[in-house]
């Protein structure tokens, strides 16, 4: 019954140094190429942009889905003839108004939610009966309000981006740990610069994503709102200039107009955004 | 020695005698959970003198941490008073520099300078450039210099726990509060830090109060030790430990101080086992 265990017997290695063993190995080419999102996200385009002239080949109608050549022309003379640059211009430079104007708002929604009782409660009151509320929905009232110019765009734009950016760094800031809390109240901060130095900078991760959400909706809105009246005082943005081109029956700009809202996002995305995130939460550890 | 200590008045006879930095007197604390108000310590007295390393210890529940806290100002006193220097302590403030257990007390988006330099700005202590050049000293000091731009995500846990000590004597507070903070790192690292806690200590005499569970870390550090019984917290009594460092550990004179605590401790509840009970039954709390 009581047997133990057979006792093994102690040794010791001498060890030495390795000399033949290589200890670091390179990767493959073809891995370290793989590696590359940019490479590997303009392979995707490159394949859609396949399907779509694959399709539109097959389909052989102009009128109703232009190939990604003509697309591609279309998109190019309007580049060169300066028009789409022109209507870019003008959407992007409301679109940034009422960018900044949003953000400006929800900052200061979201410091007054965290220094008072009252503040939360009107933010979380706030939040959920706009956030539902498509921006587009009140442009009728706006036109009403502000007349028939920038400055309903703009009062929707503000809509679209306050609330989803209220809402995501609020959630930031509630995330942020006790400890760095208690760190900065230690070192004296308080109020204003309790919010700049130690919530803004720790809830960063959500805040950048409330900021592209935010971005994306603008988008969305000022696009299908520009559709909708576009032309203020003689000066229409991207909106109006696929809106234009539909009702002229010139697929290929509509296309080409498309195009250039899909770029922008896609630039925004990939260089501000990814730039914005690879010096700060990447740098930092905080988000993979 | 078993003379109860409720009050602690003994040593308000002769304080003039001491140099006394904290004053902690019949602190009453309580914290709120949703359902009930819950006492955390009761009439705990103690006084702390300059360059002392004071620790609080006793099991979890005895609101060690909790007083720790309530020094920093980060929860006020329901009954009695803690005087700082002769002033009440009333709100949190860069005179008292507290280190964490936790290992996100250091802003992740600041490097290792920066963290160091970060109370010193925030606090408007000093300006940019002899912020950094206090910050650099004191990364010497813990041996970190080379890594003054590394982000601490970079780091190990025994480094960000020097990191973290180097931001706070670079404050150089009037009093250093640690709440465990050696509690998250493994044994070897541990024992490391608690080795380097005392160099520093003997190089720049700071003033220490150290919050812990463990009695061997309480006597290594400690030059005095207040002992703390559970639910609430009251002073059980006061042990002196200077006697004591990382190289007496294991000694014979350690382990009766370390039985005597584990007794003090532990009496009222193992009353009958109490006779019989040997060192090996008492589990170091590491």
């Amino acid at each position: 019954m009581n047997v133990l265990p057979a006792r093994r017997p102690e040794y010791e290695n001498l060890l030495e140094t390795l000399t033949d063993l290589p200890l670091e190995r390179e990767l493959s080419l073809g891995q370290r190429l793989w590696q590359r999102g940019w490479l590997r996200k303009s392979l995707i385009l490159l394949v859609l942009a396949l399907v779509w002239e694959l399709a539109a080949r097959y389909q052989g109608n102009d009128l109703l889905l232009p190939s990604f050549l003509q697309t591609a022309r279309a998109f190019v003379e309007g580049i060169g003839s300066g028009e789409l640059l022109e209507k870019v211009a003008i959407s992007l430079s409301v679109l940034v108004k009422g960018y900044l104007i949003g953000i400006g708002l929800a900052f200061l929604l979201t410091t007054l939610a965290v220094s008072t009782q009252l503040g939360r409660d009107l933010l979380s009151t706030l939040t959920s009966m706009f956030n539902p509320l498509p921006a587009i929905a009140l442009l009728p009232l706006a036109l009403l309000w502000f007349g028939l110019g920038e400055n309903s765009l703009i009062f929707v734009l503000v809509h679209s981006v306050l609330w989803a950016l209220a809402l995501n760094t609020y959630a930031g800031f509630l995330g942020v740990s006790d400890t760095l809390r208690m760190a900065g109240r230690n070192y004296g901060l308080k109020g204003l610069r309790f919010v700049l130095f130690i919530l803004i900078p720790a809830a960063l991760p959500s805040i950048l994503a409330g900021l592209k959400i935010g971005w994306a909706f603008a988008w969305r809105t000022l696009i299908a709102a520009e559709l909708v009246f576009g032309a203020s005082s003689g000066k229409g943005g991207l909106g109006w200039y696929i809106f234009q081109n539909r009702n002229e029956l010139y697929t290929d700009k509509v296309f080409a107009g498309l195009a250039a809202v899909i770029l922008i996002g896609l630039l925004v995305e990939n260089l501000v955004f990814a730039s914005v995130e690879r010096v700060t939460v990447k740098r930092w550890g905080m988000q993979r | 020695m078993n003379a109860p200590l409720q009050g602690h008045t003994a040593s308000n006879l002769n304080t003039t005698a001491f140099d006394t930095v904290l004053e902690v007197d019949r602190v009453s604390l309580e914290y709120r959970t949703p359902q009930r108000v819950v006492r955390a310590t009761h009439e705990v007295s103690f006084e702390v003198d300059r360059s002392d390393r004071f620790v609080l210890l006793g099991p979890s529940g005895c609101g060690k941490s909790t007083l720790l806290k309530a020094v920093a100002g980060f929860i006020e006193p329901v009954a009695g008073s803690i005087r700082l220097d002769g002033q009440t302590v009333r709100e949190p403030g860069p005179d008292r520099i507290v280190v964490f257990q936790e290992f996100d007390q250091l802003p992740p988006w600041k490097t290792v300078k920066q963290n160091v330099m970060f109370p010193l700005l925030a606090s408007r202590t000093l300006g940019r450039r002899e912020a950094e050049a206090r910050a650099l000293h004191y990364l010497e000091k813990v041996g970190l210099a080379a890594f003054a731009d590394a982000y601490p995500h970079t780091l190990s846990g025994g480094m960000k726990a020097r990191v973290a000590i180097a931001r706070a004597l670079a404050m150089q507070p009037k009093i250093l509060l640690m709440d465990e903070p050696f509690a998250a790192l493994d044994a070897l690292t541990r024992r490391k830090m608690q080795e380097e806690l005392l160099e520093l200590w003997d190089e720049v005499r700071f003033t220490l109060l150290f919050v812990t569970h463990s009695i061997e870390e309480a006597l290594v550090v400690g030059n005095r030790i207040l002992l703390l019984s559970p639910h609430p917290g009251r002073v059980r009594a006061e042990v002196g430990a200077h006697a004591f460092d990382l190289h007496s550990l294991g000694g014979a004179d350690f382990q009766q101080a370390a039985l005597r605590i584990h007794q003090l401790l532990f009496e009222g509840r193992t009353e009958d086992a109490g006779a019989e009970l040997a060192f090996q039954d008492v589990r170091l709390a590491y």
